[in-house]
């Protein structure tokens, strides 16, 4: 079909014909002047400012390599093995700090240096650069958005790892006595993080059989009123299941929210520390074992 | 379903074994507060774990049980609160302030006895 001659057929099928032929025309065009284009590239990439976190000869060589894959694009129209690339760099520049701006940047500005240099080749014969740009643009967007979105989604890949991580580790349930157990909680608290955390005591309580809890929010730099609101609500859920609870290590700011947002704190059991409140749940337990059950049988 | 009630010693065991329609809780009411005369009981164990929801009408229900013991010369102890539940209970504004609960029976049992042995200790 590309021998037919291109004026005996109407606009459009020309380009849908000569696409065809064009593109093997121009990943020839892309390969003859590899190494020139990609100098050029990593050149204005630096000049640019762009991928300031790697060195020179870091980024002359990915960028052989995204050229390659680039071109590999274009020729057999399958982007799997730049996706595939793409994420394997994201992986290994995410860590050092590469901005998304920054990857888009350089995408496109290896579009533009590409499609620079096929202007330069066609601009004798416009028709013919029409019809390049037709095979090119196409191709070459799309090229961009693949590496753009496999950066996007191997970044929130990541931060997802991370959170999962974070949340793990953050919220373990101790058992430091018979039927005595400690939450230490550390690090910000979200909603949805108190509510977990909320969820694990509450099992955590059933499975050991508690009969004190132990709350320290040492390690809790400030809360707002969703997530004190929160802990009342914890609070009081383990006391339906027949637990007490001690908090321990309130900061300043802390207490003020607490005061602030109009806590009921008579059922609140506060005390200054962990090493406290450990004492206090001991003295607890302690009579609990005894004939007397001091102050909450003094309250019937 | 009819909730069985069980007297042991001088303590009364309620459970109730599946989900509690409001006519079951309000005939629990009533016969709770026949068998508390009748038996003369001093503590009541109303064992709720095999409940997996506790609406506001049967929570109202136990409160106002636990309060008509009281007045009778019995305490009512709820035991056995699901963690599903009672999470799900405060999310909704539904706490029981000034009953007494329990982890399980056992514990709700354990409980009678010491304020029995507290009371005769007192009255000794």
């Amino acid at each position: 079909m590309a021998a037919e001659p291109d004026a005996s057929v109407p606009a459009p099928a020309v380009n849908d014909r000569s696409t065809d032929a064009l593109l093997p025309e121009l990943v020839q065009h892309l390969r003859t002047n590899r190494t020139v284009l990609r100098e050029e590239w990593a050149r204005r990439i630096t000049e640019a400012q762009l991928l300031t976190a790697m060195t020179p000869e870091e980024i002359f060589s990915e960028a052989t390599s995204v050229y390659d894959n680039y071109i590999e694009v274009l020729e057999t129209g399958s982007v799997e093995a730049l996706q595939e690339y793409a994420r394997d760099l994201s992986e290994r520049i995410i860590p050092r700090g590469v901005e998304t701006e920054e990857v888009l940047g350089i995408v496109l500005l290896l579009r533009d240096v590409l499609a620079r240099s096929l202007f330069e080749k066609y601009h004798n014969d416009f028709e013919l650069f029409k019809s390049v740009l037709d095979a090119y643009e196409p191709a070459a967007n799309r090229i961009a958005s693949t590496v753009g979105v496999s950066f996007v989604q191997e970044r929130e890949r990541v931060i997802h790892q991370q959170q999962d991580a974070i949340r793990e580790l953050s919220t373990p349930v101790l058992q430091v006595r018979e039927r005595l157990l400690i939450l230490p909680m550390i690090g910000a608290l979200d909603g949805q993080r108190a509510r977990q955390l909320t969820e694990q005591l509450l099992r955590a309580i059933r499975t050991n059989r508690a009969k004190v809890v132990v709350i320290d929010v040492t390690g809790v730099p400030e809360i707002d009123s969703t997530v004190a609101n929160h802990l009342v609500q914890t609070v009081e859920a383990c006391k339906l299941m027949g637990a007490s609870v001690i908090i321990t290590g309130l900061s300043s700011e802390i207490a003020l929210t607490l005061v602030t947002i109009g806590v009921d704190l008579s059922m609140m059991t506060a005390v200054g520390d962990l090493q406290g409140g450990i004492e206090e749940a001991e003295r607890m337990l302690g009579y609990g074992l005894g004939p007397a059950r001091g102050s909450s049988a003094d309250n019937r | 379903m009819p909730i069985p009630i069980l007297k042991q010693g001088s303590f009364l065991i309620a459970t109730i074994q599946s989900a509690m329609s409001d006519s079951d809780a309000q005939q629990l009411q009533v016969e709770l507060m026949e068998q508390v005369s009748r038996v003369r009981a001093t503590g009541i164990v109303v064992d709720v774990t095999a409940l997996n929801v506790m609406d506001s009408f049967a929570g109202r229900t136990l409160r106002t049980i636990a309060h008509m013991t009281r007045l009778r010369g019995a305490d009512t102890i709820i035991a056995g609160i699901q963690p599903e539940v009672a999470f799900a209970m405060v999310q909704l504004g539904l706490t029981f302030e000034d009953i007494h609960t329990a982890l399980d029976l056992e514990e709700g049992l354990a409980y009678l006895n010491r304020r029995t042995a507290s009371g005769a200790a007192d009255d000794a």
